[in-house]
């Protein structure tokens, strides 16, 4: 009796459980590759500001504070629907924002900010992207979260959302900023 | 003759300029095979499940460059493809190599193979016994294979015997 039953029941069990696993996978987004940078030191670079190309900026400066990294660039879609936010963001002081304007022309990028507003502390300029790659940026816009150690510790691929911000950005920063 | 030679050659100039100049990528074609060969394992990661060999994509196009450019100062394959690992993940490689996370991965196949096949030997097994005991016959059935053997009685008379037998009985 239980054997017939299992002949039944083993099938119906594998079934659910693969459906289970097809069921999560439809809520994965499959562009979203996981960045083998997270708690990793931030590749360190040196680049010419956007508006004061005289001037460098180099990542190690920022050693002993927790800040953004948004990886944007004048040509790219979604940096405009996520430019709001970041505005938005920067006006509350809570975190330094910087940009790497990636794969730009400075002219175009410095009339794009004039346009909608800087909410960067400062740009640099990566125009042949190769701290992009260094960075993996695949995607833009994409937004580095780097701790007081120089550490990334997360990242956001694709546009910074108020949502992502409220939930996930914004509470990592505390906690970052707090240790 | 030799004057002519000199003008064909001069007037062949700018063709051997401007074909030079339509082919930049090609300028070392050993290096151009290498490119292409590397980047064929590899994933273009914004278009995704396409390699990179076969995208025009900016990324792959940035990819190939720099790919391109390690090569020319003389890195491996091997230290290329790690350059790229460190960056994007293990992601970009159509061949994922063999860690702890990806042992279901490349071993999972070979697991449903050893299970299926120690399920199809159990039911082998299991029907191969089942019809040895339905072969040895009883007494009576022994009987009656005897006599339609031997031609006594055909298998509907048997029957109908067996029927009256029951109606007896009953």
């Amino acid at each position: 009796m239980i054997r017939q039953r299992l002949r039944y029941l083993v099938p119906l069990g594998l079934f659910v459980i693969m459906v289970g696993f097809l069921g999560r996978g439809l809520f994965l987004d499959p562009r979203e590759v996981p960045s083998p940078l997270i708690d990793k030191p931030a590749p360190a670079f040196e680049l010419n500001q956007l508006h004061n190309p005289q001037y460098r900026f180099a990542s190690r400066d920022m050693l002993g504070q927790v800040w953004l990294l948004n990886v944007w660039a004048s040509w790219c879609v979604s940096c405009r629907s996520e430019h709001p936010v970041l505005v938005q963001l920067s006006r509350q002081n809570i975190v330094p924002l910087y940009g790497l304007n990636y794969k730009d022309k400075p002219s175009d990028a410095i009339a794009w900010l004039n346009d909608l507003g800087d909410p960067y502390r400062l740009s640099t300029t990566d125009t042949d992207g190769r701290v992009g790659m260094d960075y993996g940026v695949y995607g833009v816009p994409e937004t580095y979260v780097i701790d007081k150690q120089g550490i990334i510790r997360y990242k956001q691929i694709g546009p910074v959302t108020v949502e992502a911000l409220k939930n996930t950005i914004l509470p990592l920063v505390r906690e970052l900023q707090a240790s | 003759m030799i004057h002519r030679m000199l003008l064909v050659l001069v007037l062949l100039l700018p063709v051997a300029v401007v074909a030079k100049e339509a082919v930049p990528l090609a300028e070392d074609p050993q290096i151009e095979a290498r490119v292409m060969a590397l980047s064929a394992n590899l994933r273009c990661l914004v278009c995704q499940n396409q390699a990179l060999s076969a995208s025009e994509s900016d990324f792959a196009n940035d990819v190939r460059r720099e790919i391109r450019l390690m090569m020319k100062e003389g890195k491996s394959d091997q230290q290329i493809i790690d350059f790229l690992v460190q960056r994007y993940g293990d992601f970009i490689l159509f061949k994922p190599p063999v860690k702890n996370i990806t042992l279901l991965l490349w071993f999972g196949p070979l697991l449903l193979l050893l299970i299926g096949a120690t399920i199809l030997l159990l039911v082998l097994r299991h029907r191969n016994r089942s019809t040895e005991g339905s072969q040895r016959l009883s007494a009576s059935e022994h009987q009656r294979a005897e006599a339609l053997l031997q031609g006594q009685v055909t298998e509907r008379e048997m029957t109908a015997r067996d029927d009256s037998d029951e109606g007896h009985r009953a």
